[in-house]
């Protein structure tokens, strides 16, 4: 049978058609992951009406401007802040902050941090293009060692965050790293982790083909996505120390941690209420 | 690890399963889809769309050649194009 030629797609109901296509670049693996999330979300068979998508600075904050259900645009880093908000508010939402790691690590690295600390009921998806692209490729506190951007043309003497190893290490009850070729296993993830309870964390490994692949070595799309392919290795449970992403080593991916049962912030909080007062939120 | 996948295909029968669909106007010519294709049966077309760029056509060749809906495209697509549906009878 030929190919069809149609006008609209199976996941054209969650998404804003009258703004497609949409402003990322060619080759640029935020719609992949756009796309990942949305079948996550049906394969985990969450109303959208219950869902409430914060976003913040940078091209992945622009997932917010093309997401047909409640979602916000917020200011550059303050996206996990707003969320608490949210979720405080509304205890029966699900809250996802769907950001870039410059909006969430760097200069929201702080707030990333606490919330994990302090088990915020939240899931965060963690785009990582390993550099600013945005602003034009200039180096992040992703930029793995050695690689070659704006601002660093001989090399980033610079070690990166090991985003991973931080969150687990502040607190949080779910961990996982994919890229945007292991779309599959992402989805599955993202429709894993909306039933946990807590700081949950799946950092996704993208491609820049515009700014940060051009300048090393992989100037489109396709060969970023043959390099990780090549490059990775699905490791679950793996030892955090050692998933630093480096240039010339494979990067560990897969799901490292998964608690159950940890008391979020927001039961916390509700129950100390109750307790003290003597009764039940509303009443 | 394609030059396998093609090699299985020749030695397994396949039956083909899926009708692909593809909203022409929004490709923008990434060639993920055709690139991670398990069956192949996905190849640039010669002809551009509204944007120019050369969008996805497919070329099946019973009877291996053929698209089984395994559904990848319609992850993989960064730009909410393609995607793959099971024929009506397999879906009963």
């Amino acid at each position: 049978m030929p190919m069809q030629f149609v006008k609209y797609h199976v996941r054209d109901k969650y998404l804003k058609t009258d703004r497609l296509p949409h402003i990322w670049c060619p080759g640029c693996g935020i719609g992949s992951i756009l796309n990942a999330f949305l079948l996550g979300l049906e394969k985990a068979n969450i109303d959208p009406d219950k869902l409430l998508v914060v976003s913040g600075i940078g091209c992945t904050g622009r997932v917010a401007g093309y997401l047909n259900m409640d979602t916000f645009h917020t200011t550059h880093g303050r996206a996990i802040p707003f969320a608490i908000g949210l979720k405080i508010a509304r205890p029966d939402m699900h809250v996802v902050v769907f950001s870039g790691d410059g909006d969430l690590v760097t200069i929201g690295g702080n707030h990333f941090i606490h919330a994990a600390r302090r088990n915020n009921d939240l899931l965060v998806i963690l785009v990582n293009n390993l550099n600013y692209g945005m602003t034009g490729g200039q180096v992040g506190a992703t930029t793995p060692h050695n690689a070659i951007t704006t601002t660093t043309p001989y090399g980033n003497i610079e070690d990166d965050f090991n985003i991973p190893f931080l969150a687990a290490a502040a607190g949080a009850v779910y961990v996982a790293r994919w890229t945007s070729l292991h779309v599959r296993r992402l989805a599955w993830s993202i429709a894993e982790a909306f039933h946990r309870k807590g700081f949950r964390l799946i950092e996704v490994i993208s491609q820049c083909p515009t700014t940060f692949g051009r300048r090393n070595k992989m100037p489109n799309g396709l060969d970023m996505l043959k390099w990780f392919r090549d490059n990775t290795i699905v490791k679950h449970n793996a030892d955090l120390r050692e998933t630093r992403i480096e240039l010339n080593r494979k990067i560990v991916i897969g799901k490292f941690i998964d608690i159950k049962d940890k008391p979020t912030f927001e039961e916390q909080a509700y129950g100390l209420v109750e307790k003290v007062r003597g009764v039940k939120r509303g009443e | 690890m394609i030059n396998n996948q093609k090699q299985k295909t020749q030695t397994i029968q396949v039956k083909r399963r899926g009708i692909v669909y593809l909203v022409k106007d929004r490709c923008k010519g990434c060639g993920f889809c055709i690139e991670f294709c398990p069956m192949g049966v996905l190849k640039p077309s010669k002809d551009f769309n509204a944007q120019g760029y050369h969008y996805p056509i497919l070329v099946e060749e019973p009877p291996n050649k053929v698209c089984i809906a395994c559904g990848f495209c319609t992850v993989i697509c960064p730009e909410f194009a393609i995607y793959a549906e099971p024929m009506e009878e397999e879906k009963k």
